[in-house]
């Protein structure tokens, strides 16, 4: 602590003095303390991190598939292998892809460019959120080497499985895989300080608080429910690490303990966690549908008290992943009614983005078809989520592959097609190019047709009661019919159709950083102080003394009095 | 100025002080962070607690918690507390008239770690390990808790106070690290009342 407090002050004392000076390129592009780099670190870790979990579900599906098949890039998957291939690719889709992306990614690149700000608040606590977030990656990486191999408990880690080594057969595994999740919630929390300061304390002149761009109030919010809700989880997980560890008997009933206790620290993190990537990728969607609609936000408010409304619900809906786990039905009750509760914020922000695009002059460029695609596929998932939140409906569907197909419903959205939205509709603003429209849409429509190709056979299969955790089902003659092993084949064929399209994104970036069209200071002609600076943004954000101030929201579009049909924020008239 | 600007006010109010400074807002958002994390400990040591066979806690053949002792000690915490509170109005009306009352309040407070320390090292011997029970493991692991912020907190304050022997200490700094001082001494009764009674 003595040093993030030393680091603050130390940074206060010294300002902006050093801005200006020649850096050379590890200082400039490693160890920067700025926003933008630091954001684009996370990025592409996060991306780097998302290849390896597509791997890993292209084993497994494989696997699921052809069950015994030598995978073409893996060999054959044993079942200890198996198991760590899913709770790892749970684990790094969630932890270190939709967080980092999402949150820290585009919560450092956007929040002080959308302020306009020069920087974050306290920018060497950013480098050190990142550095430590970097190095959970390599821990999180390694411990799928180490002797016994990678962690298989699963991403939720239930003791007793995951507390004791003879159970689990991965004692070094497991120590690692909770170091790596527990180190990359301190990074998280470092950048969620910085992210909630900054928005109090460093905002343009005239900047009220209903003039922040949605996008940001969201991953505020989302910040201060990671605040909220870590802290159990870290004390649940300091304990689990003594378990595994010292010997200690937490969760150990024959000592006294409670393997229970961990669900409910889990939990009580997990499901605002659920919300904490959802708001983001809702103010990131509402962001873009208002620049192609050219419409102002219908409600800017009302999303905003439902984001709060949703956050505060989020802490009271945990128990819905536990009604089989012997709660008391009461309690279930409770829970079941709190879950359903949550649906309604939810369903209202949907309604906002309907109202948004009504009568809005829509232009579908790429960023928009990913923003349209995310209100469309999360649809589904928010639906679906109903029959799992109700208690009576989850005992039948629980741990079976509708669980599953719900939970990618809302994920896949989320992470995904939320960040696809979000770094299409930013590329121009972060690398000075353009990206190439044509090949974006094929690579949407590369990505979103497969998908649903994917997930709608494995709702049918939970249907029918396929257990999520088997690793090859023809060891259960009595649900193995042969047309739950096509559906299965189309779920692999649909993932491995949908993988091959991503090259098609990467060439797109690549091509389009390296030859594309200059983008200008505001290509979507857009109305956020974001695009009032240069693109890319340099070091500082404005020049000095051209900061931006703030005269009006961030959605004016079509005002009638304007001849131009948008009317940026720093404009004062 | 066209006529717009009549129906449209083109003036704003320029980006006065922050209502709270950076840091101790930064510093107040880690420390709900830290009451979250030490909620969960309490709760889960209370459930634990509640489900113990036979309604035995200590259970059977596991020490008693020096109460008595541990109250005392909790008093020079407390006073440690009070006293970074006059330093801050000494501060205020003179940063030369700090120096003693915030040293006494780092000597206090090394006082409480300290002796919680050869408490630790009592009750080890009389046989309450991390492995020995649940309860044991509790005891340890939050009072353990507690501790480690104790110090890092100390550290915090001896640096305050080479600031402040240099003469560059600001008062926003004085406030940022108090806070973390003062939640560490308020957290305490609770754990005091939590786990030793």
């Amino acid at each position: 602590m003595a040093d993030t407090v030393a680091d603050v002050h130390q940074h206060e004392a010294h300002g902006h003095d050093d801005h200006h000076h020649d850096q050379s390129w590890l200082e400039k592009y490693v160890f920067s303390t700025d926003h933008k780099i630091i954001g684009m670190q996370y990025m592409f870790t996060g991306i780097f991190m998302a290849v390896i979990g597509g791997y890993m579900a292209y084993v497994f599906r494989m696997q699921l598939a052809f069950p015994g098949i030598s995978v073409p890039g893996f060999g054959q998957v044993s079942p200890g292998e198996y198991n760590a291939l899913i709770t790892n690719h749970g684990t790094i889709m969630i932890f270190w892809v939709a967080m980092p992306v999402l949150i820290a990614a585009f919560g450092n690149f956007l929040i002080p460019l959308m302020i306009g700000a020069d920087d974050m608040v306290f920018p060497r606590i950013n480098r050190l959120s990142f550095q430590i977030f970097f190095l959970s990656s390599i821990v999180l990486l390694g411990s799928l080497f180490v002797e016994g191999g990678g962690f298989g408990g699963a991403w939720t880690s239930y003791p007793p499985l995951s507390a004791n080594g003879d159970y689990n057969q991965t004692q070094l595994g497991a120590s690692l895989w909770l170091i790596a999740v527990a180190l990359e919630f301190v990074a998280f929390l470092l950048g969620g300080i910085n992210f909630i300061t900054t928005l109090m304390n460093s905002r343009a002149p005239g900047m009220k608080a209903y003039d922040i761009p949605l996008v940001c109030w969201m991953i505020v919010i989302a910040s201060i429910l990671f605040m909220l809700s870590v802290g159990p989880l870290l004390a649940g997980a300091v304990m689990l690490l003594f378990d595994q560890t010292l010997g200690t008997g937490f969760y150990d009933p024959a000592r006294g303990g409670d393997p229970i206790l961990w669900q409910h620290l889990f939990w009580f993190f997990g499901h605002p966690e659920v919300y904490v990537v959802l708001l983001p990728a809702i103010g990131i969607t509402v962001e873009v549908m208002a620049t192609f609609a050219r419409k102002k936000i219908f409600g800017y408010k009302l999303v905003l008290y439902t984001a709060v409304a949703t956050g505060v619900l989020s802490f009271f809906v945990w128990a819905h992943h536990q009604f089989i786990a012997g709660i008391d039905p009461r309690m279930a009750n409770v829970f079941t009614i709190t879950t359903l509760l949550i649906s309604v914020p939810i369903a209202e922000m949907l309604f906002v983005m309907i109202a948004t695009l009504y009568g809005g002059s829509i232009r579908l460029t790429t960023p928009m078809l990913w923003a349209l695609a995310f209100m469309a596929e999360f649809l589904i998932g928010g639906v679906t989520g109903i029959f799992l939140g109700a208690s009576g409906a989850d005992i039948y569907f629980h741990d079976t592959y509708f669980v599953l197909a719900h939970f990618h419903y809302t994920f896949f959205p989320i992470a995904i097609i939320g960040s696809f939205c979000a770094f299409t509709y930013w590329f121009p603003k972060m690398f000075g190019k353009m990206m190439n429209d044509t090949l974006g849409k094929i690579h949407f429509w590369g990505t979103v047709i497969p998908f649903n190709f994917i997930f709608i056979p494995l709702f049918v299969l939970g249907m029918g009661g396929q257990h999520r955790r088997i690793y090859n089902f023809q060891h259960f003659p009595q649900i193995a019919g042969p047309e739950y092993f096509q559906l299965r084949e189309l779920a692999t064929i649909a993932l491995l159709v949908m993988l091959a399209f991503q090259l098609v994104f990467f060439y797109n970036v690549i091509s389009s950083w390296m030859r594309g069209e200059k983008a200008g200071k505001n290509p979507w002609k857009a109305n956020t102080l974001e695009w009032t600076t240069e693109s890319p943004a340099p070091h500082g954000n404005w020049p000095v003394d051209e900061l931006p101030t703030v005269y009006r929201g961030p959605y004016e579009y079509g005002h009638p009095d304007r001849e131009e049909d948008y009317w940026p924020q720093n404009l004062p008239n | 100025m066209n006529s717009e600007s009549a129906t449209y006010p083109t003036a704003r109010p320029t980006r006065g002080e922050p209502i709270i400074p950076s840091g101790v807002l930064g510093m107040m958002i880690f420390i709900f962070t830290e009451i979250m994390f030490f909620s969960g400990l309490i709760s889960a040591h209370t459930i634990v607690k509640s489900q113990a066979a036979g309604q035995m806690w200590p259970p059977y053949g596991q020490p008693r918690l020096p109460i008595e002792e541990t109250a005392l000690n909790s008093l020079a915490l407390l006073v440690s507390g009070m006293v970074l509170v006059f330093t801050w109005f000494a501060f205020k009306r003179d940063s030369g008239q700090a120096r003693i009352p915030l040293m006494l309040s780092i000597v206090l407070g090394s006082i409480f770690v300290g002796f919680q320390g050869t408490e630790w090292v009592a009750l080890l011997a009389d046989g309450l390990t991390m492995q020995s029970s649940a309860y044991g493991g509790f005891f340890y692991l939050i009072v353990g808790s507690h501790a480690i912020h104790a110090v890092g907190a100390l550290v915090a304050l001896m640096w305050t106070y080479d600031r402040l022997n240099k003469d560059m200490l600001r008062s926003s700094q004085l406030a940022t690290v108090s806070a973390f001082w003062y939640f560490v001494v308020l957290l305490w009764p609770i754990l005091y009342w939590q786990v030793y009674l």
